[in-house]
């Protein structure tokens, strides 16, 4: 199976000294679905900004099949999208429309295309009704939305989303479950939310102070109390991981 | 506020209105236009303010755009501009003087005075119009499209998108001192507001640095992508003819 992540011994430090990613070994099979788990400052987003080259640590990274450095940038940002966790941060445009445009526009394509780009990112979040507004007149779920859907037109193969549930009612989060399930391709789900994680992800990873302490299937992961606490997470009093719904079949994963 | 109206802020009238589906770049070169023939216009120029005012009247009405609305949007800019004009009957000389209390007003400088407060009224009411009729987003596609620089176009689109995100955030700030019962009596109490604000410096600086690093994540290489291009009809054509005939008036007050 070709690998869509395939991190070596990657290394970072911040440069006020901090070290954010410590030989952070990670290999993300083509299709896979997998849960960053962790709890805050353990180097989750930072490894989700090495995966297109914002931040270039130490170490071998290879991400859809480039080796990540100053060549392969470009190409690089079209093949794997990232979603930040603030929509304010992610939709820079006067208007939606404007937004979802952006990344096709970079990309070279023409305005029939870029437009047919646009329309069906807005549809595959359901929010193409609001395609002329302002983002500051949509609700924070709707702008996680559209947020994903900036990075949905650019047809990524690999969607990293940052927190996508964080801030949100129960029924904007319900309903962006939905639509991640719905989704295509290799995604990491970078959250705290290990309910959401359960219901998306076959496989989770567990990251603490910049190292993977943990790596299996999410739903045995999430099983174990001890792991859980030991690294700051927990699952919601009273929950019952065999109640999640699940989306996709679970694949195996070559360790 | 509902949703939709939200989606349009600004906007006021009739949305469907001839004047709202007009050409943004029409209603850009159009409005401005009535006020620089307005502003350059020389000293008692009355039948050109009163010509200009009429085209503004005539935009209005077509429209649907309430006169309380104009009225609303421009005492906000109006008093600004007339503060300073105020006081010019009593600092210029020039025509007769009349003495009030120990005063003297000239009445060149009231003279002077009425011509900038037709100028500021006429300028002011172009850019509520325009404002009521035009989606801000469109205006900046205009401006974009009648080549003004891009830098100065993309920092008004930066600067509308992100001026509600630090409202906002701003609000929350005073929330946050309110809700501790900060109560500031004199200037020497400032102290937090002075802090607030280095907070809300720093964490607008921080954003700045998020959504650059979003818009490298999307393929940003320095410049921004063109936008549709835009298509005027013959409703701008006519548009504009209407308001064009305003300069030729002006050029004709000073012939004749």
């Amino acid at each position: 199976m070709p690998c869509s992540v395939h991190a070596r011994a990657l290394t970072f430090r911040y440069s006020d000294g901090r070290l954010a990613l410590d030989a952070v070994d990670l290999h993300v099979g083509h299709g896979e679905r997998v849960a960053v788990l962790g709890p805050n400052g353990a180097g989750k987003t930072t490894l989700m900004l090495h995966l297109n080259g914002l931040l270039r640590g130490q170490g071998g990274l290879e991400v859809a099949g480039l080796d990540v450095g100053p060549g392969t940038l470009r190409s690089l940002r079209a093949r794997v999208g990232l979603v930040f966790q603030d929509p304010d941060d992610q939709l820079f445009m006067p208007t939606v429309a404007e937004d979802v445009a952006f990344g096709p526009l970079n990309l070279g394509l023409a305005p029939e295309a870029v437009r047919g780009r646009v329309s069906g990112a807005l549809r595959a979040v359901g929010m193409e009704e609001v395609v002329e507004r302002a983002p500051h007149t949509l609700s924070l779920g709707q702008r996680r939305r559209v947020a994903i859907a900036t990075v949905l037109a650019m047809h990524p193969e690999l969607l990293v989303l940052d927190e996508p549930s964080a801030n949100l009612d129960p029924r904007a989060r319900r309903e962006l479950a939905g639509v991640l399930g719905e989704l295509p391709g290799t995604m990491l789900l970078v959250t705290h939310d290990l309910p959401l994680a359960a219901q998306l992800c076959e496989r989770a990873v567990v990251l603490d102070a910049g190292r993977v302490v943990a790596d299996g299937p999410c739903r045995a992961l999430l099983a174990d109390d001890a792991l859980l606490a030991r690294h700051g997470l927990e699952l919601p009093a009273g929950f019952d991981l065999a109640l999640v719904p699940r989306h996709g079949a679970p694949q195996e994963v070559a360790a | 506020m509902s949703a939709g109206a939200h989606a349009l802020a600004g906007v006021a009238g009739d949305p469907a209105s001839r004047v709202h589906a007009l050409d943004p770049r029409a209603k850009v070169v159009g409005l401005l236009g009535v006020t620089v023939v307005a502003v350059s216009a020389p000293l008692a120029a009355w039948p050109v303010w009163v010509l200009c005012a009429l085209a503004l009247v005539a935009v209005a009405a077509v429209a649907r755009v309430p006169a309380r609305v104009v009225w609303r949007r421009a005492r906000i800019v109006l008093p600004l501009v007339l503060l300073v004009a105020l006081l010019l009957p009593f600092t210029r000389s020039g025509g007769a003087s009349h003495a009030v209390g120990p005063l003297h007003v000239s009445e060149e400088g009231l003279a002077t005075l009425a011509a900038v407060a037709a100028k500021a009224t006429i300028g002011t009411v172009s850019a509520v119009l325009l404002n009521a009729t035009t989606p801000f987003p469109a205006v900046l596609r205009a401006l974009e499209a009648l080549r003004v620089p891009r830098l100065l176009v993309l920092i008004a689109a930066f600067t509308y998108r992100y001026l509600f995100v630090v409202a906002a955030e701003a609000g929350r700030l005073r929330a946050g001192l309110a809700s501790r019962a900060y109560d500031p009596r004199h200037a020497l109490h400032g102290g937090a507001v002075g802090r607030a604000v280095s907070v809300l410096f720093l964490r607008t600086h921080a954003r700045a640095e998020r959504v650059h690093q979003a818009m490298l994540a999307r393929g940003f290489a320095g410049t921004m992508p063109r936008a549709e291009p835009l298509h005027a009809g013959a409703a701008d054509v006519a548009f504009l003819a209407a308001l064009g005939l305003l300069p030729a008036a002006r050029v004709l007050f000073e012939v004749v």
